[in-house]
């Protein structure tokens, strides 16, 4: 890096500002502190505005955060890689402070500048800090030791590393409970970085000291370690080590830990293999889904499909299924909801007889739920089945259900039902589709809700693309186009809009004998919403119909459209009537 | 606002040698004294009284919103003028405090939705850990709990800025195009600090209640506030969210029988928290059990004394306030007429019950028609678990020794000369059932001060020094501290 010719002053200002009284400025500042740097170079950078930072610590919030990430990224100000140990005092000052945000930037740049320091910059620089703050005073430079660990390891001679083996394994029984969940949570980087037969000594009695600690909140951080631990260890250790401890977890007194288990546990199973798996694992989790706390319910139930990817069929059937058959009629509605955001995904898994057999039964029941969400998860991920299962079976059972939400009371169900509509349209085919939903989708477009005649105006726009001009000239376009004479103006307005989603389609042809006129009669509507939404759907027709058509029909409707006495009419006639003079322009 | 000393010390008197001798209270120090006729402002009277854990800060909060910090001003750690002082007249020194800060917490607001308005009153203040030199309490008002921030800063100057602009741009073009004219502000540091108090963080809307209670989690991450039908759980960081733990919110309104008046974690398990009832319980549950703890895991409840029923019997019954000792197997208890103290593993009864005012008792009419019976009064526990502290009438507070076998008792004033207007008597704490035990002291208190007790000064507020035998305690606007 060198001189810009950037101008002096604004840099100047920049400078100033860095003590400004206003929070904006120092802030503003602070996220320009590479543009200060390349202009003071590199040396006054190293000698004087690092320093200047480090000692000017005590700021906002914000303006600690921002600078703690800009110090990150700050190496090629200050002179490259050799010189990256000049930004270390500040960002030690910073992951000190008492805000969690700003410590954990701070860590995070730490660590980024870390990794590019050479081997022995670390040695000499960044494994005193480590040590500095590992044995800080207040909690908040402990907390933060524990982040940097994995970044100093692997460089460090071997005298070293058993010192920061044990310092680490004092913070994992340090006083604070802050102290232990840091380091609980950052076990399973560390662990990455150290030598595999320390693994087995030093990391598992932390890891023991951690799963044993009497505070809730740091065991069930430990418990997010297991998976982490498991997939660095040997598979006979896992199951010697990790195995035990998960087991003893998924029983321990704090749903909360149990929680954190059933969220975890289906990545431990490639960890251990396939024998304890079935040995261990899948009662254990067995149990979760049996869970007295809903809470734990809901997280195994989530996780259910991502279990039984790992076992075979048969274990997933004869185990896991009977558990999913009770959880679909779980008290809990938060535990159905969760079970069917995720059941459909087993029936890939299960394969198609076993789906059938045991699984759409549940799908029926669920998209019979009384509470709206679980209908919806169900729904949303229907095509799902319908590849393992085939269009005819899925039509024949779900059928009848998917057409009794189409009423359902709750609007946000019927939406997702209507977006489904279209797929279900193509899979099932014309003839299927006709006798069963036809119907259902001119009656969306005359539902009480906005958002549903929306959607519906858009369904008929997607049901013509898919069946083509002609279907729908025998099957939607005349029903929609009866519509328009709805004593209400809004279910007037919603045929505009689907006639104007429509024209595209159709095609000229129709447009021009079908669509127009009736638009054109709307133009006398007494609503004037009516009538602007009509000059609106005539400037989106222009392009689609011939131009004598839009001289002998749209121009003239327009015109007086323009001379309406409502200003809005008015105002989107003359806008469609400049438009059409423009594409004649330019025609 | 001016500590004063008094040498008053008055013998509290014992009837026979137990384990430990009776304290001898006297007056330490008074905040913000009232002079003779002079009128409390109702935004003057202290709401809340919290000391820090480890008592060198003491924190008391007003109807005005305000929140007054205090800090321990005697040379605790130095070891010079130490020697000198305790040569000179008593050898045990008590701690003194000097004023530290005071900074607005609360202002009045005024909830449009349900056309209320908020009082600005803080109701409790809880002290949160201390990092990085600086202080950290919690305080609510009825609805909104604050996260604040006590800093001592230095005052720093900035000087030497690259100011005026047209100077910094001429002489910055220099031939080698070193901007030397680019200079860094220097800041002077002066010696002098002031503490400056910052509100980090504001977690409202979670109550449609008033805020009755807060209380910090041993995990040093989570929090409690409770108001009268629910409790809910919240992350000392994530000020947008939070859980209920407890709804005793009943299906319709009209079958509301108990709401929650007071709750607070287990000192030392995380798990555990007690709250009591308007109906005279206290539940103890477990966090562990359920996400929802509906249901106790223990219950704490005076067995039914048959036939004393009377119309108040339920009114009293009320618990007012909570505190767990220090290493959290006890607990103590307030309701109108009593201090009770729990043992959290014999939920059968109370393990001793003592007679704040007894002589009330043929008074609850009156205190039922002037609206004192629903006074909340506080309760404190020393530090070591052997005595327990409450309030009373007429600015008198008792401290009961609450050891096994203990029978010391004090009654004491909130004024200079706390023994002014009564012959202390030893009373013995009645156990459970023995409703008549303590009426002895009570004599003294009736017999001495002949004239009707005064309603209107209640101390309702104190707290217990957390390793010392020093008592705080709020009589309207002041704050009075005394000491064994």
């Amino acid at each position: 890096m060198s001189m810009t010719d950037e101008p002096l002053y604004p840099i100047a200002v920049l400078i100033d500002e860095l003590k400004n009284d206003d929070i904006q400025l120092r802030l503003n500042s602070i996220r320009r502190l590479s543009t200060i740097a390349r202009a003071l170079g590199e040396e006054r950078t190293r000698k004087e505005l690092i320093p200047f930072l480090s000692e000017n610590n005590d700021d906002d919030d914000e303006v600690l955060l921002a600078m703690a990430e800009e110090l990150g990224v700050f190496i090629p100000y200050v002179g490259g890689v050799e010189h990256a140990h000049v930004l270390l005092p500040p960002l030690e000052t910073l992951s000190t402070v008492e805000e969690t945000c700003v410590r954990e930037k701070a860590v995070e740049s730490l660590c980024r500048v870390g990794s590019q320091m050479k081997e022995s910059d670390l040695v000499e620089h960044f494994i005193p800090l480590v040590k500095r703050l590992a044995a800080g005073e207040w909690f908040t430079a402990r907390v933060s030791a524990c982040g940097v660990f994995h970044i100093a390891y692997p460089s460090a001679p071997d005298t070293v590393k058993t010192e920061l083996r044990s310092i680490y394994t004092q913070l994992c029984q340090d006083d604070m409970p802050m102290v232990r969940r840091a380091a609980a949570t950052n076990l399973g980087k560390f662990a990455a970085t150290i030598e595999s037969a320390h693994l087995k000594t030093d990391v598992m009695s932390m890891f023991d000291d951690l799963t044993q600690d009497e505070q809730d909140s740091v065991r069930l951080l430990a418990v997010e370690g297991c998976a982490a631990l498991g997939k660095l260890l040997e598979p006979q250790d896992c199951v010697a080590h990790i195995l035990p401890v998960i087991v003893n977890f998924s029983q321990d007194k704090s749903w909360r830990v149990r929680y954190m288990v059933a969220n975890q546990l289906y990545e431990l199973c490639e960890a251990v293999g396939p024998e304890p798996t079935r040995t261990e694992l899948v009662p254990a989790y067995v149990r979760l889904l049996r869970d007295n706390e809903a809470e734990v319910r809901i997280a195994a139930a989530g996780k259910v499909t991502k279990f039984c990817r790992i076992l075979n069929p048969e274990l997933a059937i004869q185990h896991i299924l009977p558990c999913v058959k009770e959880l679909s009629t779980d008290s809990s509605q938060h535990v159905r909801s969760a079970l069917a955001s995720v059941i459909m995904g087993m029936a890939p898994v299960l394969g198609k007889d076993a789906t059938f057999e045991h699984l759409l039964p549940i799908f029926l029941s669920l998209l019979k739920d009384e509470f709206p969400d679980v209908r919806l998860n169900i729904i949303s991920k229907l095509d799902q089945v319908n590849q393992v299962i085939g269009i005819d079976l899925l039509s024949q059972s779900l059928l009848p259900a998917i057409v009794e939400l189409a009423e359902d009371r709750h609007w946000r169900v019927r939406l997702a039902i209507i977006e489904y509509i279209p797929l279900l349209a193509s899979q099932l085919g014309v003839g299927f589709f006709d006798d069963k939903l036809g119907a259902l989708c001119m009656q969306w477009l005359q539902d009480k809700v906005h958002s549903i005649r929306e959607a519906a105006a858009n369904n008929v726009k997607r049901l013509a693309e898919e069946f083509g001009p002609e279907w729908a000239m025998q099957h939607i376009v005349p029903q929609v186009l009866e519509m328009i004479n709805n004593p209400h103006y809004l279910y007037r307005m919603t045929i505009l809009r689907a006639v104007s989603l429509l024209a595209p389609v159709m095609g000229s042809e129709i447009t021009c004998s079908k669509l127009l006129p009736v638009v054109m009669t709307a133009a006398k509507d007494r609503v004037p919403n009516i009538k602007f939404n009509v000059a609106k759907v005539l400037q989106s027709l222009i392009p689609i119909v011939d131009q004598s058509v839009v001289e002998k029909t749209i121009r003239p409707g327009l015109v007086e459209l323009s001379e309406d006495p409502d200003v809005d009419v008015r105002f989107f006639a003359n806008q469609a009537l400049q438009s059409i003079d423009n594409v004649m322009m330019s025609s | 606002m001016n500590g004063g000393d008094d040498e008053d010390v008055v013998v509290v008197a014992a009837s026979s040698g137990d384990q430990s001798p009776p304290l001898q209270w006297r007056f330490s120090q008074v905040f913000g004294e009232r002079s003779a006729g002079e009128e409390v402002q109702p935004v003057d009277m202290i709401s809340a009284i919290e000391f820090d854990h480890s008592g060198d800060h003491l924190a008391t909060g007003d109807r005005g919103g305000r929140v007054v910090l205090f800090e321990r001003s005697d040379a605790k750690h130095s070891s010079g003028g130490r020697r000198d002082l305790e040569e000179t007249d008593y050898s045990v020194r008590h701690p003194e405090f000097c004023y530290k800060t005071e900074f607005q917490s609360h202002d009045p607001a005024f909830d449009y939705l349900k056309s209320l308005e908020i009082e600005e009153k803080i109701n409790k203040i809880r002290w949160c850990q201390t990092a990085n030199g600086a202080l950290f309490l919690l305080s609510t008002n009825d609805k909104t709990i604050k996260y604040w921030k006590v800093q001592d800063k230095k005052i720093k100057k900035i000087c030497d800025i690259n100011a005026d602009p047209s100077g910094a741009v001429g002489n910055g073009i220099v031939a080698n195009g070193v901007p030397e004219a680019l200079r860094l502000p220097v800041v002077v540091t002066s010696h002098e600090s002031s503490p400056v108090a910052k509100c980090r963080r504001v977690y409202p809307h979670a109550h449609d209640y008033h805020i009755n209670s807060i209380s910090i989690n041993s995990d040093g991450e989570t929090f409690i506030s409770a108001d009268d039908l629910r409790i809910n759980l919240w992350n000392l960081e994530i000020s947008n969210q939070s859980f209920n733990i407890v709804d005793v919110k009943p299906e319709k309104m009209e079958d509301l029988s108990e709401v929650i008046t007071a709750a607070e974690f287990h000192p030392t398990h995380c798990n555990m928290l007690a709250y009591s009832s308007s109906k005279g319980s206290i539940r103890l549950i477990d966090l562990r059990q359920s996400a929802l703890c509906d249901s106790h895991s223990k219950l704490f409840e005076e067995p039914d004394a048959a036939g004393s029923k009377s119309f108040f019997t339920e009114i009293i019954a009320s618990v007012s306030d909570i505190k767990f000792a220090k290493e959290g197997r006890y607990l103590l208890s307030r309701d109108y007429m009593t201090l009770k103290l729990w043992d959290i593993n014999m939920d059968s009864g109370p393990v001793s019950t003592f007679q704040v005012h007894e002589y009330l008792k043929p008074k609850l009419c009156d205190l039922y028609e002037n609206d004192s019976i629903f006074d909340k009064f506080e309760c404190c526990i020393s530090g070591n678990g052997l005595r327990a502290a409450t309030g009373s009438y007429s600015n008198l507070f008792r401290v009961f020794g609450v050891s096994p076998g203990s029978t010391e008792t004090a009654t004491l004033e909130a004024s200079r000369n706390p023994m002014r207007r009564h012959v202390p008597v030893p009373s013995r704490p009645s156990k459970l059932g023995s409703i008549l035990g303590g009426s002895e002291s009570t004599a003294g208190v009736d017999g001495n001060s002949s004239n009707a007790l005064d309603y209107t000064t209640k101390l309702l507020h104190l707290a217990w020094h957390p390793n010392e035998n020093l008592i705080a305690c709020a009589a309207g606007n002041s704050l009075y501290m005394y000491c064994a």
